[in-house]
């Protein structure tokens, strides 16, 4: 029988070889329980400073070892769900990206993305976000939906790559946390629903662009935006959603001109 | 207590599988309502890791028997016929409809899906997104759901406790809204399980947290048997310490595994001889680097025996090696890959071979369905990796499991509206009833409890620890049955476990240590199945059984659960229709085996 | 009972974050563009009533204090330019062959190369005219 090929610690998520470390790093963590008294507060943990380990691995570890009410969300710990996001010393980051290698000795403050209502401790409510989200119409749109039967629809490279990058958004809402605008206005639609109107509008198969126009070219849609680009400067995937706008804003005053000068129709 | 919610279908998991199920229903029986609970938002569901691609037959030199013939020989005989006929031939229409509704598959030049090879497959047949395919489906499959606002209710961030079971029908589910704390009874005619597998019962996983086999729990504890739990897939390219997955997609455009002597070491192994990393034959198809997961996984351990694997700061590796790729290949086909490896190996795969060992990855067991996706609960019906068809058998090719979600989920929904069409829910105070009991229990066990003196950590990790070592790629009776000492008396310590967090409001405590108890059940199924399978097959090894035996074991192994916490295994024979059983043979002299006549 | 998290976006929001003092450095250049058009719309008027009115005006603008405001000006007008170019690859990207150029060189093929051969050609022309 083969013997086992290394040993997980007891305290940590991950397997690691070298005994448990004697340098700790200091995390200042949101704390915040709607049950009670609605006061929110910072709470300190010394946690043990593995070199490799992320902000994730700390939070983990203090919910594991130290303090089971500790709430935050998380899941495939590799940077593709979107669900680990918060404030990590007032930048927004993935946990599962932030490295504590990057702060070590200095301690780190943990808070909710800034901008959303928080439900508890980390946990923001992200129900906002899905709403926005729903009114660009994120689907296919075609004027003959074709049955699977008829093959394919063709498209090629080319025109894949005009609209992939816009596809590579997992919904984390760092961009969320960036923008001002989100913060001065609740009902600017953001930069992720826009960014997420433009991979469809931009994607050869579909024929929706119409659909997604009033959503757009309204006040709270891509007209909100004034370009201070933080979006995406903090977004992990490199979707530039600030990009999307822009774009966006040049078709919507396309669509604008087009309308104004053939009322009658014609797109 | 809030009054029961009602439906006509109920779908819990929120992945590939259950949204494929949702917009099944909701687009061929619009009038039936849908209630789809997930614990998580749909889009942070274990799919969306996935990264290689997905099976369908699609080129001209393919066809649906070598695609059968691929998966059957894979599975070790193991996998039902009937059914990977019915999978094989459903696959790429499912996949061009996943297209028509968004996903953005790779392409040819010429406009048409591109396909790649993968790991003990014949033929390119291999549809893929760059490397990010679970990714792009799941997000295709969730904003098309998105279309049916009214037909389709999400019940995001609700936990599925257990299942309500009346008049020897399954008519719905216990589950606790996080965001309240409140435990509500959700009724419906017909409740599809989408909840994915349990690789975090293992201490070295690609899956993310979610993945604690709460569903396979759930049909468990309720009388379904679970099949087959004791095939459990290591994918053998996973990051040391992390377990992050590196897909077989790396090896697919090329990659080659080397030792610490820098040999291409998989030559031993009956998978063939390696051609030139520039021999334009390379890679070839079923051969080294192409073989199926199991053996590759059974090499690596083989070759830390003879002391051949590389020592790393987080245990012992081999190298993937994918710096013959040009920098644009790389760029364009791998580069999740690449951003993988450079963030949590401190690599750059451009120029440095990427440190890899198997890790678990997949469950080709899971809860007993038939080809419709019906468990023996009527009622109740399963798909995707909570389910076992099988399609699957003793072990799982790459690339299947995504289509899979698509064909079962799509047949499950459609199952399921039948039933639901021909039923009525019963009656409603005796599963409000059930519900009063679930959430005292809770409140009993849990919130209310004092005096506990065990971790949810702590419990745990032993599990996990005991399960890598007595229940990994090898296996003996002997180190089984220490594993399984070890599983009884965390069951035993699990009554006595205490949490910090009373509140109501997102607890999320209270959900892992929920996660736990499905864990140990499940991990109860495995291990027993494994000690009652004597052969080696597939991913099941057995040191004291090393031969594959289809006199006494050509059958699907069935865990019943019994009060004592020990199942009852029953078998359950294997259909074969065309391909006879025959030995597996992999390398560039291997015939496919067809089907006679 | 729940709460938004986020400090009340006041008069002084953008000094929290780098990012968002580079964006109101960015959008106060907008002031100096109207500044400078100010300027050149005197002089235009100064050439439009004849070389003495013109002359004078160029006289009043050497004095330190001008020179030195006119600097700033100068200054916040290419600064202005720069990021222009530089952002205008994300309104308007270029692809080549599937990949998306970067927008360095995006900026450079788009921006400043035209840029530079624009201004070649005007020093061209009125050096050639001046004689």
């Amino acid at each position: 029988m083969s013997r086992p090929m290394g040993r997980p610690s007891q305290s940590s998520i991950r397997y690691s070889g070298p005994p448990m470390p004697a340098e700790t790093i200091t995390l200042d963590v949101f704390r915040f329980q709607p049950d009670g008294d609605g006061k929110t507060t910072f709470q300190k943990y010394d946690v043990p400073y593995h070199e490799h380990w992320v902000v994730l691995d700390a939070l983990n570890w203090i919910k594991d070892e130290v303090d089971g009410t500790l709430t935050y969300r998380w899941s495939c710990r590799m940077g593709v769900c979107g669900s680990c996001g918060m404030m990590v010393d007032g930048v927004p980051k993935l946990s599962c990206a932030a490295f504590l290698k990057d702060y070590y000795p200095r301690a780190i403050r943990i808070e909710p993305l800034t901008y959303f209502t928080v439900e508890r401790d980390l946990m923001i409510d992200q129900e906002g976000f899905l709403g926005k989200l729903k009114s660009i119409k994120p689907w296919l749109i075609r004027d003959d939906d074709q049955t699977p039967d008829g093959g394919e629809y063709l498209q090629t490279p080319d025109q894949l790559a005009s609209y992939k990058q816009y596809s590579m958004c997992i919904n984390c809402l760092l961009c969320y946390a960036a923008c001002p605008v989100v913060g001065a206005e609740e009902d600017f639609i953001g930069p992720a629903a826009i960014a997420l109107a433009q991979r469809y509008n931009l994607d050869s198969r579909d024929q929706g662009a119409a659909q997604r126009a009033d959503a757009l070219g309204a006040e709270e849609g891509v007209w909100g935006c004034t370009f201070v680009g933080e979006c995406s400067e903090v977004c992990p995937k490199n979707v530039d959603p600030a990009g999307a706008i822009q774009r966006a804003k040049v078709d919507s005053v396309k669509t604008w001109y087009k309308k104004l000068l053939m009322p009658w129709g014609g797109s | 207590m809030a009054e029961a919610i009602q439906h006509d279908i109920l779908i819990i998991g929120g992945g590939g599988a259950g949204l494929r199920a949702a917009i099944a229903v909701a687009e061929h029986d619009p009038d039936l309502s849908v209630g789809l609970v997930s614990k998580v938002y749909p889009m942070r569901s274990h799919t969306v890791a996935a990264e290689g691609g997905a099976a369908g037959v699609v080129k001209d030199n393919d066809s649906f028997a070598a695609h059968c013939s691929d998966t059957i020989s894979g599975a070790d005989w193991l996998a039902d016929q009937d059914a990977v006929e019915l999978f094989v031939a459903e696959a790429p229409r499912e996949l061009t409809q996943l297209e028509h509704w968004g996903c953005p598959w790779s392409r040819e030049p010429s406009g048409h899906v591109a396909v790649r090879p993968f790991g003990g497959m014949e033929r390119e047949r291999t549809w893929y997104a760059a490397d990010k395919t679970g990714f792009h489906m799941l997000h295709a499959l969730y904003q098309t759901s998105l279309k049916y606002e009214g037909r389709i209710k999400f019940y995001d961030e609700w936990f599925a406790t257990s299942l309500l079971v009346d008049d020897g029908r399954c008519q719905g589910v216990v589950a606790i809204e996080l965001r309240t704390g409140l435990i509500h009874a959700l009724t419906a005619k017909a409740v599809i399980l989408c909840t994915g597998g349990a690789g975090r019962i293992f201490a070295f996983t690609t899956n993310g947290a979610i993945k604690t086999g709460d569903g396979m729990a759930l049909a468990y504890r309720a009388g379904v048997p679970l099949k087959d739990m004791e095939f459990v897939q290591y994918h053998p390219t996973g990051l040391p310490g992390t377990g992050i997955l590196i897909t077989e997609a790396a090896r697919s455009e090329g990659g080659i595994l080397v030792n610490r002597h820098g040999d291409r070491y998989l030559k031993d192994y009956n998978l063939g001889q390696p051609v030139d990393i520039n021999d334009p034959r390379h890679p070839q198809k079923r051969t080294m680097e192409l073989g199926p997961r199991d053996k590759l996984s059974q090499a690596f351990v083989k070759e830390h025996e003879k002391g051949n694997t590389i020592d790393s700061p987080f245990g012992d590796v081999v190298h993937l090696d994918i710096r013959h790729l040009s920098a644009k290949k790389i760029r364009l086909k791998l580069p999740f890959v690449r951003e993988l490896a450079l963030n949590y190996a401190g690599i750059d795969p451009i120029r440095e071979p990427i440190p890899v060992r198997p890790v678990v990855h997949y469950m080709m067991g899971g809860i007993h369905t038939d080809i419709q996706g019906a468990t023996p609960l009527p009622g109740l019906f399963a798909a995707g990796e909570c389910a076992c068809v099988s399609i699957n058998g003793a072990n799982r090719l790459g690339s299947n499991s995504l289509t899979e979600l698509l064909v079962f989920g799509a047949r499950a929904g459609a199952a399921a509206a039948a039933f639901a069409r021909e039923h009525t829910i019963g009656a409603t105070g005796v599963l409000e009833k059930q519900a009063e009991d679930e959430r005292r229990r809770i409140r009993e066990e849990f919130l209310t409890k004092t005096g506990g003196t065990e971790r949810i950590a702590a419990l745990r990790s032993e599990l996990y620890h005991a399960m890598e070592t007595g229940a990994g790629i090898y296996r003996t009776e002997a180190s089984l049955r220490q594993t399984d000492q070890t599983l009884e008396t965390l069951q035993g310590r699990y009554r006595n476990l205490q949490i910090d967090d009373r509140s109501n409001c997102y607890n999320t405590e209270l959900i892992t240590a929920l996660e736990l108890r499905n864990m140990l059940d499940v991990a109860g199924a495995l291990l027993h199945s494994a000690l009652e399978r004597k052969e080696s097959r597939g991913s099941h090894q057995r040191t004291d059984h090393p031969q594959r035996d289809d006199a006494a074991y050509l059958k699907h192994s069935l865990a019943y659960r019994q009060d004592d916490g020990k199942p009852r295994i029953e078998y359950l024979d294997v259909v074969i229709t065309k391909w006879p059983p025959a030995e597996r043979v992999y390398g560039a002299e291997a015939a496919h085996v067809a089907p006679d006549g | 009972m729940k709460r938004r998290y986020c400090t009340p976006l006041g008069p002084t929001w953008f000094l929290g974050r780098a990012g968002y003092r580079r964006f109101m450095a960015r959008e106060a250049t907008a002031f100096a563009m109207a500044a400078f058009l100010v300027y050149l719309l005197f002089l235009l008027r100064g050439l439009g009533r004849g070389y003495h009115d013109y002359l004078e005006i160029i006289e009043l603008t050497k004095n330190p204090i001008a020179v030195f405001v006119l600097s700033l000006i100068f200054g916040a007008v290419l600064y202005h330019s720069f990021t222009w170019f530089n952002l205008t690859p994300k309104i308007m990207p270029m692809y080549v062959a599937e990949e998306k150029v970067p927008d360095f060189w995006a900026a450079i093929l788009m921006g400043y190369l035209p840029w530079a051969a624009v201004t070649a050609v005007v020093l061209w022309g009125v050096l050639w005219w001046s004689g």
